[in-house]
């Protein structure tokens, strides 16, 4: 190699200075800086995990996460912090900070025209920067993580799919279709997204837009339909949450790629499991509640072949089914808490909506549909997944969102606790209790409580990264789908 | 006659799970005495804490909370003397309590070698939290080190020194590495896993003498062979021995504190466990001290039973063990021999780095046990094998059931059935 390590680094991180430096100034074209820009970004980041990781033993990838500072909570990952969480507030409330204006792109924003145009056929919006770099990240970081496991299969593979899912599902496709298709309007931004990530998939501007578009419209929609009651279901049953939440899923690729850094992170006491299991649920049914009162609304306001009446049927219907089943048949895989609150969620559930469509009311639970929905869309959709989500990586860990707040994950998690084959499974009595799979667990799940006792792990959050299994220093913890009978 | 609580001398593995098992039966009180560290933790993750790869609050098993839900009350003292007759506990400020039942769970220590450390500072071992904070104070200044004696917690030195750029000096009494228990390709494989980390070796070779200057501080060590290495630092990691230290007179000790099969010594209400423990009858093929990990958990295990009331045998079962040498993970299970008995064949499984070697009665076929150098083996597997005693052909018949490895690993079924088709014509 001509230039040395650190060298090449260091032209590098100028060539990413130089390309912001000369679009502002005005020496440079948009599609020149951001060419070089994001070129040397990515190569910033390949090049760098090469010099840190290629030739690490396996062993010795995660040595010193506790010492330095960007992943000890230090000084570096407390600068870190306060960057992505400005950045996702900008982004979010004050995109013209960024040079966003309707009228005409200005600074950063209009950096991203040219590329926009390529895309999609329109100038660029701060969510077209934001996905661009978003992709950039997890590609980039991604390349990362498979140098750093590259003993690992299992890594390789998820990775890769998480990279691929990125790249064509939640960027490349939907900015294409949206030439293709300049006439219609805006369905849903990254099409792998399913309801409840997908919140506003039931919303009024959404759902017209659905049923305006003639047959693609209702592709999206029956697809969107499937991916909830069957697709995902299934899919979950044989494989756990891990197919979505660490193969697929853009918020996960994000933490696993980019956020790998800070897994250690994550909060691994009791209270911050109780804390979870009181967030996340609650965000689950507060997303459950807005999405039911906004489709009652909409069918009472418009003519479809679903009635308002017949809607509610089917809701109770499935409350009740769900609640019947985890209050009453759910044995032990659930904890004695965890039934009663869903026994008495479900009824009075079930009991608002037979009081609505005994009246006939637009606000099923007695609250305006709409500001329940804008209630959710500031407080968790931005706030919680983003702000929070990403800003916190170098503080809470990288999984903040998917732990506390993502709806998606709420409803894979019941599935997988409930009726799903994957587990992961201790080996024996070979547990040491060193405590490395707990420390690795980005989801802050305590694995050692369990492997030290020989138990197999069936937790409603585990993501299947598979991290566990790959620290273990006596090969005690496996990701396994089936069971496996030895008969004889 | 049962007043004063039980006391548990030693918070380690062994001490520990005899009071969480006798928790689960019991309510009377109980508590556990050391004055290592106030909580228990992992020893087998010091090398971790220095690594930068947990802190030490992580290598905690259980939540600091945990003692007080279970009611298992802690003691920060060291345990000076034991009066049997009064049953009277002695700690070393000279305060102390009577006891219903005693457990000593004291562990190991490591073994010294007979040498003249004289006043030398950088002369030590690693198995306690103190030899870890020791290290961690002066590894910045030490540039080499010599590790002297191969076995596990050499290795993990030489990992955890290899880590902060130190050349490492291994030296090994044997001619081959961990011969008193593999054999010597097995040993081969351990020796190239660990040059290929930098570290340099030194088989065949004693230390004779350290060489210290003016300040006390060790400058070179030289060998047998007289040849004289630089270091700084140098960790003696022969082995460890129970740790006795302390007074009870009338107790009945030949290498550890001996125990019956219910883990009893000669003293009423006087029990040990752990590494400390010298079983009076081992089962055939197992020694009657072992210092391991497990044999101290499933000891405390079976003890808390004993102690809340439930008389409960310690059963050896099946031996198991497992440890990592840099990157190449170990697993075992049944009697591995270092060297067959004339009437016991084994048979190899080499691939690509990994290796697995089976050993075999060779009239009776019998399974006795088997070693996987990088490949991970489900034990339940082999438990069911050996208990079942099965042969070995029955064992490479179904091997594909004892696969642990992830997801997408190449599977060696095949192989492994052809090899031993090969091997047996």
């Amino acid at each position: 190699m001509i230039l040395k390590g650190s060298k090449l680094n260091m032209l590098l991180v100028v060539c990413i200075v130089l390309s912001l430096l000369g679009y502002f100034s005005g020496l440079f074209s948009g599609s020149v800086s951001l060419a070089v820009f994001l070129a040397s970004l990515f190569s910033w980041i390949v090049y760098t995990a090469f010099g840190r990781f290629y030739d690490k033993s396996a062993a010795a990838v995660n040595e010193n996460v506790w010492f330095e500072s960007i992943s000890n909570k230090g000084y570096l990952g407390k600068i870190l912090a306060i960057v992505l969480t400005s950045f996702y507030v900008v982004i979010y409330w004050y995109p013209e900070l960024l040079g966003y204006n309707k009228e005409g792109n200005t600074g950063l924003v209009s950096m991203f025209d040219s590329l926009s145009y390529v895309l999609n056929g329109h100038r660029a919006s701060q969510w077209f920067v934001y996905g661009t770099l978003y992709t950039l990240f997890i590609l980039g970081f991604g390349i990362r993580f498979l140098i750093k496991y590259k003993h690992n299969k299992y890594q390789q593979v998820r990775t890769i799919s998480l990279m691929f899912f990125q790249l064509f599902f939640a960027f490349l496709i939907p900015e294409i279709l949206t030439k293709l298709n300049p006439d219609l309007d805006y369905f849903s931004k990254d099409i792998k997204n399913m309801w409840p990530l997908n919140y506003y998939l039931f919303e009024d501007w959404h759902l017209k837009a659905l049923l305006n578009s003639g047959t693609l419209g209702y592709f999206f929609l029956i697809v969107g339909l499937l991916l909830i009651f069957v697709i995902s279901p299934t899919l979950t049953y044989f494989y756990g949450k891990r197919w979505y939440c660490s193969w697929v899923c853009g918020c996960g690729g994000l933490a696993e790629t980019a956020g790998d850094e800070f897994r250690h992170l994550s909060n691994k006491s009791s209270n911050a499991w109780k804390l979870e299991r009181y967030l996340i649920h609650g965000v689950l049914l507060f997303v459950i509640l807005s999405t039911i009162s906004i489709l009652n609304a909409f069918l009472i306001d418009n003519q479809v072949y679903v009635t308002p009446a017949m809607f509610i049927g089917i809701c109770i219907f499935l409350i009740a089914a769900f609640g019947t089943y985890a209050y009453f048949y759910s044995k032990e895989k659930l904890a004695k808490d965890a039934k009663n609150s869903i026994g008495i969620v479900s009824v009075l559930l079930i009991v608002c909506l037979l009081v609505s469509l005994f009246t006939k009311s637009k606000n099923v639970f007695f609250i305006d549909g709409n500001s329940l929905k804008s209630w959710y869309g500031f407080y968790i959709g931005a706030a919680f997944s983003g702000v929070i989500g990403v800003g916190f990586y170098p503080i809470f860990g990288s999984r903040v969102w998917c732990r506390f707040g993502c709806p998606m994950a709420a409803i894979l998690g019941l599935q997988q606790k409930l009726f799903s084959r994957f587990r992961i499974t201790t080996n024996g009595s070979q547990c040491i209790s060193c405590g490395n799979c707990s420390n690795s667990c980005e989801m802050g799940i305590d694995v050692r409580a369990y492997a030290q006792k020989g138990e197999d792990i069936v937790r409603s959050s585990c993501v299947g990264c598979g991290i566990c299994s790959e620290v273990c220093p006596r090969g005690v913890l496996k990701l396994e789908n089936g069971k496996l009978e030895l008969d004889f | 006659m049962n007043t004063g609580k039980i006391y548990i001398v030693g918070n380690g593995v062994a001490g520990v799970n005899t009071a969480i098992s006798f928790r689960k039966h019991a309510t009377d009180p109980i508590c556990i005495v050391s004055d290592e560290s106030d909580y228990f933790y992992s020893r087998t993750a010091l090398m971790y804490i220095f690594m930068g790869q947990m802190r030490f609050k992580d290598t905690k098993p259980y939540e600091d909370s945990f003692w007080d839900d279970q009611k298992i009350e802690l003691k920060k003292a060291r345990v000076k003397r034991i009066e049997s007759e009064s049953k009277k506990i002695i700690f070393e400020d000279g305060s102390w309590d009577t006891y219903s039942k005693l457990v000593i769970a004291t562990g190991s220590v490591p073994l010294k070698l007979p040498l003249d450390y004289g006043k030398l500072k950088g002369i030590c071992s690693l198995y306690h939290l103190q030899d870890l904070e020791n290290l961690s104070q002066i590894y910045s200044k030490i540039k080499q080190a010599s590790i002297i004696g191969g076995g596990l917690i050499g290795v993990e030195l030489a990992e955890m020194l290899v880590s902060k750029g130190i050349e490492v000096n291994f030296l090994i009494r044997e001619a081959y590495f961990w011969s008193n228990v593999i054999s010597e390709k097995e040993g081969k494989l351990i020796e190239q896993q660990i040059r290929k980390h930098g570290v340099k070796l030194y088989f065949n070779t004693e230390l004779k003498a350290f060489e210290g200057n003016e300040n006390s501080e060790l400058v070179a060590i030289e060998t047998l062979n007289n040849e004289r290495i630089l270091s700084q630092y140098a960790a003696i990691t022969i082995g460890v021995k129970p740790n006795l230290n302390f007074e009870l007179e009338g107790l009945h000790i030949n290498k550890g504190i001996k125990v019956d099969d219910f883990l009893q010594t000669n003293i009423a209400d006087v029990f040990a466990v752990g590494d400390c423990a010298e079983l009076a009858s081992p089962e055939k093929g197992r020694r009657a001290i072992e210092a391991v990990w497990y044999t101290a958990r499933q000891m405390g295990e079976t003890l808390g039973k004993t102690l809340a009331g439930n008389k409960t045998k310690y059963e050896q079962g099946n031996w198991f063990n497992s440890a990592k040498f840099f990157d190449l993970e170990y697993q075992t299970y049944g009697i591995v021999p270092a060297v067959c008995a004339p009437n016991v064949a084994e048979f190899y499984f080499e691939k690509e780095g990994k290796l697995i070697r089976i050993v075999f009665e060779k009239d009776s076929r019998l399974f006795l046990g088997i070693n996987t150098w990088g490949i991970r083996l489900r034990q339940d597997f082999f438990e069911k094998i050996l208990d079942q005693k099965r042969p070995i052909d029955f064992v490479i018949d179904k091997i594909e059931f004892s696969f642990f490895d992830p997801e997408f690993y190449p599977k060696y079924g095949k192989q492994i059935k052809s090899t031993f088709k090969t091997a047996a014509k």
